[in-house]
């Protein structure tokens, strides 16, 4: 290992620890959700929706997390941790960014753009 | 109701702890439990399979502060043709016979199960190129990890990057139009293909395959594919057993971790062609 790689090795590590804070925190939030509404339903005995429907847009969730009803703390905890590994290239963007990698900031960029399209193309 | 979540609970923990130390997503496990054992519909499978995909990767991703034995490098490189596969994927399905893709698919997991058998034989767990490979430097793809098991650094040097490439956008093309195969084919083009050491391969493989899922599973989660009774035990547990199961993984002896490949490729593949020939639904 030369010594321009050992740097590279060295800056990589700084930036995973930044990366692992931020994931940690997202993946926390996630489970505090989840959590709180597996909580709810062993409590109350209620799902908070009739029957075996439960929400599945992002207004139904909000209005159900604001009646406190445990499957709309369950799907935000669900969603949130859908969005977990989206977050974690976004924090690499700006990881590469810091470690003025220019190519791995485009290249990771790509990665960004290309899941934002096939989000984009799944919906319609 | 108390039984299940249990039942998800658990069986999320041993998902987990699995899938994080070989680099798969469980959803293996996942499918045949939720419709053999409580009779659901496949739709709840798959949506149940893509939270496990999401929870193993994330689970493992938040085991260490600092992750040694990934390389975000290579993650980010290969991710590029996996997601472009998957894109590719989705418009190909109904043109291309799935048939045909899942006897394709399945017999190059056998074939790699084979050949994790043969490096298994001969023992070979590190791989020091000698020839730099010129893409490898420019892309910045060679790394070194701490190995806890060998207690040493190891220096690696990715070669064979076109063929990766390739794999990785078939495993991508295999996941958009199958849904299966998120981690079987990642860590067969990282170690079969690229020559990456096992451990730093399956660690990057977990991380990778989050990425490909996380697009697909907010579809699932918008059509109703998602279950939370069933996908919310199911994630709690597999966090825990990932988290637990990828510092496992950085102290077992890759020999061992390469054992428990061969069976999973093996019934893997094997199973996808069953499925494409017909003789398995």
């Amino acid at each position: 290992m030369n010594n321009e790689d050992k740097e590279t090795a060295a800056e990589m590590q700084q930036i995973e620890i930044i990366i692992g804070k931020i994931m940690r925190g997202g993946v926390f939030l996630a489970t505090c959700f989840m959590v709180v509404g597996l909580l709810l339903l062993l409590i109350t005995s209620n799902t908070g929706y009739p029957g075996t429907t439960f929400p599945t847009t992002i207004a139904e969730i909000i209005a159900g997390l604001a009646a406190f009803k445990a499957f709309a703390f369950m799907m935000t905890g669900i969603f949130f941790l859908i969005l977990t590994p989206f977050l974690r290239v976004v924090i690499s963007v700006y990881a590469f960014y810091k470690e003025k990698d220019a190519l791995y900031v485009y290249i990771t960029l790509t990665v960004l753009i290309i899941l934002i399209i096939s989000f984009l193309i799944g919906h319609h | 109701m108390l039984n299940d979540i249990l039942i998800f609970l658990l069986i999320g923990l041993f998902a987990g702890t699995m899938g994080a130390i070989l680099g798969l997503g469980g959803g293996i496990i996942i499918t045949p439990i939720v419709t053999l054992a409580f009779g659901l519909d496949i739709k709840y499978a798959i949506g149940a399979s893509i939270i496990a995909v999401i929870a193993t990767s994330s689970g493992a991703t938040i085991a260490f502060l600092k992750d040694d034995v990934l390389n975000l490098r290579v993650a980010m490189f290969l991710e590029i043709a996996t997601t472009v596969g998957a894109i590719a994927g989705a418009f190909l399905t109904g043109v291309v016979s799935s048939s045909f893709l899942y006897v394709f698919f399945g017999a190059l997991l056998v074939f790699s199960s084979w050949n994790m058998f043969r490096k298994l034989r001969t023992g070979a767990e590190i791989f020091h190129e000698t020839k730099t490979n010129s893409l490898a430097v420019k892309f910045k793809l060679n790394s070194s990890y701490y190995d806890k098991n060998l207690k040493k650094q190891i220096d690696y040097q990715v070669t064979n990057i076109p063929t990766g490439l390739s794999i990785m956008f078939g495993a991508g093309l295999a996941s958009g139009m199958l849904g299966i195969g998120s981690g079987a084919f990642k860590v067969m083009a990282l170690d079969n293909a690229m020559k990456m050491p096992l451990k730093p391969s399956s660690a990057t493989s977990n991380l990778m395959m989050g990425v490909t899922a996380t697009a697909s599973a907010t579809i699932y989660f918008f059509n109703g594919s998602i279950r939370p009774d069933i996908a919310v035990p199911l994630a709690l547990g597999i966090l825990v057993g990932a988290a637990f199961g990828s510092r496992i993984m950085q102290l077992l002896p890759a020999k061992i971790i390469r054992g428990a490949f061969i069976p999973v490729l093996l019934y893997l593949g094997l199973q996808m062609i069953l499925k494409g020939t017909g003789v398995i639904s």
